[in-house]
């Protein structure tokens, strides 16, 4: 048996019919998943989002690793010195290829025709970043843990924060590190590249006639 | 690695020369990046 109704007007008056048609109408598959690209992809600046994406996936499955074997054995064993040598500095390319990824979006103004809340929701990205990096140096349980606790907690109390977020505490700074701003940082990335797939990548800035 | 870093200092400028080496690097590969082009222009008409 076949259906005549439009599957939208199938589920008017519901809110998943709602949901389901806002969907289908701002992120087709063809925009999820695309097979071809405009000519101004052909540039390297396209490429640091995607560098900075592949970083977080090395940061995300060192740091699961560490996290299951926890602090005895990253300070002891090789293959610990090893995961912890490539969760710090895959941390480091993620910084470093999410400003080059910033550089990029800001000179091509990136938050031109409506991608306004793309460009929003790569701030916060990149200020919640911030916060994970100093739990998690605060989380290495070494002396240069505790020397920037000591040091950052006078800061943090003269924000009023202190608080509610304690740099001295390791059991809240390591839960944290490895559970809330994770999860926070993961989720607002499939967020960002959802809006980047609904819009599509923001065209160059034409030049002015002369 | 565990000597502590020398310092470049110009004015109100006070920078480790490793975080001034990085800066350096960042900035000539975004504009490498902006210069070069990657792949075919088998799509230049989309």
């Amino acid at each position: 048996m076949t259906s005549t109704t439009a599957p939208e007007d199938a589920y008017a008056g519901s809110w998943t019919g709602a949901v389901r048609g806002f969907l289908a109408r701002s992120l087709p598959l063809e925009h999820l998943l695309p097979v071809r690209q405009p000519y101004y992809i052909g540039s390297w600046v396209y490429m640091f989002g995607a560098i900075t994406i592949a970083a977080l996936v090395w940061v995300f499955l060192s740091g699961a690793v560490l996290a299951f074997f926890g602090p005895q054995w990253w300070h002891v064993s090789g293959i610990g010195h090893f995961l912890n040598s490539v969760h710090f500095w895959s941390v480091q390319m993620f910084f470093v290829f999410m400003v080059l990824h910033l550089w990029g979006q800001y000179f091509a103004a990136g938050w031109r025709d409506g991608r306004a809340p793309t460009w929003m929701i790569g701030v916060v990205i990149f200020l919640v970043s911030i916060v994970t990096a100093f739990t998690g140096y605060l989380s290495q349980q070494n002396f240069d843990a505790q020397w920037i606790a000591v040091n950052a907690k006078d800061a943090i109390n003269a924000t009023g924060a202190g608080a509610f977020f304690d740099v001295l505490n390791f059991g809240q700074m390591y839960g944290l590190h490895i559970m809330l701003f994770p999860v926070l940082v993961i989720t607002l990335v499939a967020v960002h590249v959802v809006q980047v797939r609904m819009r599509g990548i923001v065209k160059p800035i034409e030049r002015r006639a002369e | 690695m565990d000597a502590p870093a020398s310092y470049f200092h110009w004015g109100v400028i006070l920078i480790s020369i490793p975080n001034l080496l990085l800066i350096i690097g960042m900035v000539i590969l975004f504009l490498v990046a902006a210069v070069a082009r990657v792949g075919s222009h088998d799509n230049e008409d989309l």
